[in-house]
């Protein structure tokens, strides 16, 4: 167990090490100098670029400058945005928040309708359910999902008017943000419909981000059901006259969800580049919508550091669904 | 193809030719079939498209901007689909539109199947120290959001077709490598593999003509796959502006410029989405039916 833990562990140094290279090179393979973009249309004089440039690091050999980028991110620096002149660190962790409530709200959706609807389908294998569940969740599985944000935006927010286009939450209430998730803060604000508001905010955008994992949950849960309801203990159980919803929903279900528990770990990737979509089209101040103004605005020290932030939480996450599938299946550590 | 050997001991006359018997597996999925008719589909109309569309994808009818489609009131056969803001009319440019789905699906499968395959039959003959490497190289790039590193990736290299391509390949690839890999893993120490070497096969016979035949399978299955998400990416990059630039009629551009007139102008929006929506629907049942036909675990399951 103990070896199993630490061979992973040790995979992912230079997995991590090579993360960091490429987003480092990134920034110097972009075309055009970042010294001049930065200074814009005003332009400015040789000794003042020179004095950027030093500034910078970009004098020193590149070996040089990597190593200052990769001691740098040990100690949590980043860099600067060119933009805002903040440090990278700081504005990711601002916007965070925002992103993980979406994700985490479009993954509960995901899960609580996943679930149950790939079940009910193994449940009625061929029958009419099967194929109306399925056919449902291969559309949502091919759907383009910023289409998808279009027409419900036309449906409930043109047509019925029932939810806003845009934004976190309406203008008219203003609250520190002690934790930085809308639903919590608007509570604790204790101020007449902020909960309300955003919550009609969230609503639209998790949807859009929910509609992939959950087909793919769907299928998932669906097809490990059909393996696990063959198997002979489940013939046992029902042999023995139990309820077929407890065999069903009790027995085949616990061994069916080790593969979708993977499933859903591995869609942190997924999420995170479907709340790039998401965000964009509903104007969610997230790291999505943050990283694409960042790559239309050329931002290159906040495009280089949010592709390392984001590769190594997918990282993290990744490797915990790994160790926590080898502490749920015995079979997997040998490898 | 495990049972090849045991075949040819008895006569066979009633065995059909393999695309016979993969012919007749994959029909038994209705879903398979249907998608393989709209997909064929499809196809026919991107390739008739010059001689199908009523008028020139990018040519502007000033008088006729923002028609709805001709089931409604305002609407004319002149633009069945009716027109975008700029007055083009909008079955002509879905049609045009379709050959460059189509072709980009084509280019990225082959571009990144091509290199991950060769790169997984390296890797899977290779000694430890380069397998290594390589996979790891693998897992850096499958540690970023797909969609992210191509977007990343098409903000360097420049916002065109060309590139967002190129992107979309080099993200899809190492599903590939792994693919190959570990197909060649599990061949590798079969008894048909080592007499092919005992025969005195080179490693370029064993690699490309004795093994990749047997770990084909899952890789077919697999072009299917990135072959939708090839489409469905390059719709989205086109959508955030950094895949095919304007008047382009790409189906994710067409979206993004009409993105505006969502509230007042449905059809604008609606076809190209719903067009990016049935094509990577029909691949995506194709798939399902490859996997039934060609995996033999789930055969007759």
């Amino acid at each position: 167990m103990f070896r199993f833990f630490l061979t992973r562990l040790l995979t992912f140094v230079p997995t991590f090490i090579g993360v960091t290279l490429i987003s480092f090179a990134f920034i110097r393979v972009l075309p055009g100098d970042p010294i001049i973009v930065m200074a814009g249309e005003r332009g400015l004089s040789e000794a003042r670029y020179q004095e950027l440039r030093e500034q910078f690091g970009f004098d020193q050999p590149l070996i040089v400058q990597f190593w200052d980028y990769l001691t740098g991110i040990l100690h949590g620096n980043l860099g600067m945005s060119y933009v805002t002149k903040k440090p990278v660190w700081d504005e990711f962790f601002a916007l965070f928040p925002a992103t993980v409530e979406l994700s985490l709200c479009a993954i509960v959706i995901a899960i609580c309708l996943g679930i149950p609807a790939g079940v009910i389908a193994a449940v009625n294998r061929g029958k009419f359910f099967d194929r109306a569940l399925m056919s449902t969740a291969l559309v949502g599985y091919s759907m383009p999902i910023f289409w998808w944000a279009l027409l419900l935006i036309i449906v409930f927010s043109g047509n019925l008017g029932w939810t806003p286009v845009s934004g976190r939450i309406d203008l008219l209430y203003y609250f520190p943000d002690a934790t930085g998730f809308m639903l919590i803060d608007s509570l604790l604000s204790g101020q007449k419909g902020a909960f309300a508001s955003a919550v009609e905010h969230l609503i639209l955008p998790s949807i859009v981000l929910a509609t992939i994992p959950l087909a793919v949950i769907a299928r998932q849960t669906r097809s490990a059901m059909l393996e696990v309801l063959g198997e002979d203990y489940i013939r046992t159980a029902r042999a023995k006259g139990l309820a077929p919803i407890r065999v069903s929903g009790l027995h085949a279900l616990r061994n069916a969800l080790i593969p979708v528990v993977t499933v859903i770990g591995l869609s942190v990737g997924v999420l995170l580049a479907g709340a790039i979509l998401t965000e964009t089209i509903f104007s969610w101040p997230g790291i999505g919508k943050w990283m694409v103004d960042s790559i239309y605005r050329r931002d290159y020290p906040v495009v280089q550091g949010g592709l390392l932030l984001i590769a190594g939480m997918v990282m993290i996450v990744n490797l915990i669904v790994d160790l926590l599938y080898g502490v749920i299946n015995p079979k997997i550590r040998k490898r | 193809m495990a049972d090849a050997t045991a075949d040819a001991t008895r006569p066979a006359p009633e065995r059909p030719g393999r695309l016979q018997e993969f012919w007749r597996y994959f029909r038994e999925n209705r879903g398979a079939v249907i998608g393989l008719y709209v997909f064929a589909f499809f196809v026919l109309l991107a390739i008739g498209a010059n001689v199908i569309a009523p008028h020139d994808p990018t040519q502007q009818f000033r008088d006729h901007t923002l028609l709805p489609p001709f089931w409604t009131a305002e609407g004319s056969w002149r633009f069945p689909l009716g027109t975008d803001p700029l007055g083009r009319d909008i079955l002509s440019r879905l049609l045009y539109g379709a050959r460059y789905s189509f072709f980009v699906g084509l280019v990225v499968v082959v571009l990144a199947a091509s290199t991950g395959i060769l790169i997984g039959l390296v890797a899977g003959f290779a000694p430890k120290w380069l397998d290594t490497v390589i996979m790891r190289l693998m897992d850096i790039i499958l540690s970023f959001p797909s969609l992210l590193l191509a977007l990343v990736l098409v903000a360097i290299l420049g916002p065109t077709l060309l590139n967002a391509m190129i992107a979309i390949a080099v993200v899809l690839q190492p599903h590939y490598v792994r693919l190959t890999r570990a197909a060649v893993m599990s061949e590798r120490t079969r008894d048909y593999v080592t007499s092919a070497k005992v025969a005195g096969a080179g490693l370029g016979r064993l690699m490309f003509i004795t093994v990749l035949p047997n770990c084909l399978a899952p890789i077919i299955v697999q072009m299917a796959l990135s072959f939708s998400n090839a489409i469905l990416d390059v719709a989205a990059l086109g959508f955030l502006g950094m895949g095919a630039q304007p008047p382009t009629p790409e189906w994710g551009t067409m979206l993004a410029e009409a993105r505006e007139f969502i509230l007042r102008a449905w059809w604008v929006v609606t076809f190209p989405g719903l067009a990016i929506l049935i094509t990577v629907l029909s691949i995506n049942l194709m798939g399902d039916g490859l996997r039934d036909a060609l995996d033999p675990k789930l055969k007759r399951s």
